[in-house]
């Protein structure tokens, strides 16, 4: 029985944090600079946003390692440092859950490399998996529970991720996917195709993560629980739609918002809930409180009728009626 | 398959046009290539052939695109395909200083290190036949203002996926205003983060959702541009 497992005993939904990114900045990161250096050079920094989401409630907290592949600690010339930050910030977060009044997991988180695999752009699957299994290798050792892989676009490079992690741990394996392309990822993939392939990955949780708000990631969540009923699902939406004003950049999505949209994917059959992109400790809060309350009657008369009322997102082939493919002559 | 087998020596032109757009929209990079050089023993014009066969498909990648038919892997290997196209053409349309449909200097701004977006829009513009000047990621204001001097674009294409970096293209429009060259050119940005209202605070000429839209936006600038210069 892994630690998820244990947890998942005790209860029936799960708590996650919010964003990393946006708090660094708040204490002083400086745009261009490396989030994942942080983890060395301003521990601190670091452990308190750790805690302020353990304070808020998170049972699930994720290292500050997004950007720490060698491909993306390369745009820093920090490539040389993969294991040590990815330690570093696995040891961190480790501190915080370890000094928690209540159970909170360590998940390293892993983010894509930024990179296109063959044929369409130049990184090779093998480069790819080496790269991820580094990751995994400092994770692990600074004492991680589980993995994370999140924000991803591409399958294979998902698959890249886990079977880079799978080769240095046994750990369990939760991946999320950003479908911000009208309703698929980047990459055209369906939430429907997302579960059904990684399922076969032996992953411990999926779903999706940022995005273009709550509405997108409830209609992931939907489409995924059809799909795959028996998946735990993972729900981590951005604090809505980020909104230009006066020189500064706003979330509509407040914590009361956020409250209600975490009940409302609990509803749609997600079991791990937490905010992405403009979340912050408040927001976790109010997520916490409102998972304390399912959500009932009338709301969820009217949720379920509105999502029944979609449409499943039919794999429709691309560019149906227009291609027609002849043989060619060698 | 034999019947459906197509021997292109055989094919009126017409039929080779259409022919081409379906192996762009399915990014058959090799059949792009045989065409091209069929049409040019013909004795087609390098730019007619351009525009007839690569611009005419690379269109229909676009629309699809933009309606959520094709996603980037798709466009990607299109792209590909009409890169070995220009690659035999693009000396041949030098040669004959055939008109250039416009020029592109595009780059992710300082502090920002996330290109697919940029590098999808750069490919499209291409693929539109306007000749791109990709910078690439993490560029200061030097680079910009270096590589208009040099390649005297149309217009400049400016990338940031974070919120963090967004504001520095402010930066470097004001920098073309301080050097006067603001309304020589057409300044277009994009991103995730970004939306119109931040375009028009940093008073630039367009925010463009995806790559397909900055080639539309880009063709209309160029329309519009070259009526007044008319």
């Amino acid at each position: 029985m892994n630690k998820l497992d244990q947890l998942l005993s005790t209860t029936d939904y799960v708590v996650l944090d919010g964003a990393m990114g946006t708090m660094l900045f708040t204490v002083g990161l400086v745009s261009g600079a490396s989030p994942e250096e942080w983890n060395v050079s301003h521990p601190d920094e670091i452990r308190a946003v750790h805690r302020h989401y353990i304070n808020a409630g998170s049972q699930v907290i994720l290292t500050n390692s997004f950007g720490g592949s060698r491909y993306r600690l390369k745009l820093h010339n920090l490539q040389d440092r993969v294991f040590e930050l990815n330690r570093a910030a696995a040891r961190n977060a480790r501190a915080e859950a370890d000094a928690a009044s209540h159970t909170v997991l360590v998940a390293g988180s892993v983010g894509p490399t930024g990179e296109l695999l063959t044929p369409m752009g130049h990184m090779e699957f093998a480069d790819g998996r080496d790269a991820f299994a580094e990751q995994a290798r400092g994770l692990a050792a600074g004492g991680v529970d589980l993995f994370w892989v999140e924000t991803m676009s591409d399958l294979e490079e998902v698959r890249a991720a886990v079977e880079g992690i799978k080769s240095v741990t046994d750990l369990p394996i939760c991946a999320t996917m950003s479908f911000d392309t009208n309703g698929r990822t980047m990459m055209g993939v369906t939430p429907a195709r997302a579960v059904r392939t990684m399922k076969e990955w032996g992953l411990y949780g999926i779903g999706g993560n940022c995005g273009n708000g709550i509405t997108e990631i409830e209609n992931v969540i939907n489409a995924m629980h059809r799909e795959a009923p028996e998946v735990h699902l993972i729900a981590k939406a951005n604090a809505g739609i980020p909104q230009w004003r006066d020189n500064k950049l706003y979330y509509d999505g407040t914590p009361p918002v956020m409250g209600r949209y975490a009940q409302r994917v609990r509803a749609l059959g997600a079991t791990f809930i937490g905010g992405c992109c403009g979340n912050g400790p408040d927001h976790i809060a109010a997520i916490t409180e409102a998972l304390r309350t399912p959500l009932s009657g009338v709301d969820l008369e009217v949720l379920l009728a509105e999502k029944a009322a979609i449409g499943d997102d039919s794999e429709q082939e691309k560019g149906t009626g227009r291609s027609r493919r002849r043989s060619r002559e060698p | 398959m034999s019947d459906d087998e197509i021997n292109l020596k055989e094919l009126p032109d017409d039929e080779i046009y259409e022919l081409m757009k379906e192996d762009l929209y399915d990014g058959y990079a090799k059949e792009i290539v045989d065409e091209v050089s069929e049409m040019l023993s013909r004795g087609h014009q390098p730019y007619d052939i351009l525009i007839n066969g690569l611009v005419a498909g690379m269109d229909i990648v676009g629309i699809d695109f933009r309606d959520g038919i094709l996603f980037v892997p798709e466009v990607l290997m299109a792209a590909k395909a009409m890169k070995s196209g220009m690659a035999i053409l693009r000396p041949l349309l030098a040669e004959t200083g055939a008109e250039k449909i416009g020029t592109m200097v595009v780059g992710t701004v300082k502090g920002d290190i996330h290109d697919i977006g940029k590098n999808l829009t750069s490919m499209m513009m291409e693929g539109a036949g306007f000749e791109v000047i990709d910078l690439g990621v993490n560029n200061s204001v030097e680079n910009f203002m270096e590589a208009i001097e040099i390649h005297k674009p149309d217009i400049v294409g400016m990338s940031a996926l974070l919120t963090t970096t967004m504001p520095y293209m402010r930066v470097v429009i004001d920098a073309l205003k301080d050097a006067g060259i603001r309304q020589d050119l057409i300044v277009m940005v994009g991103g995730a983060p970004l939306n119109d209202a931040f375009a028009e605070d940093i008073e630039a000429d367009a925010y463009c959702r995806d790559a397909a839209v900055a080639v539309e936006t880009a063709k209309r600038f160029m329309q519009i541009r070259r009526e007044k210069t008319r």
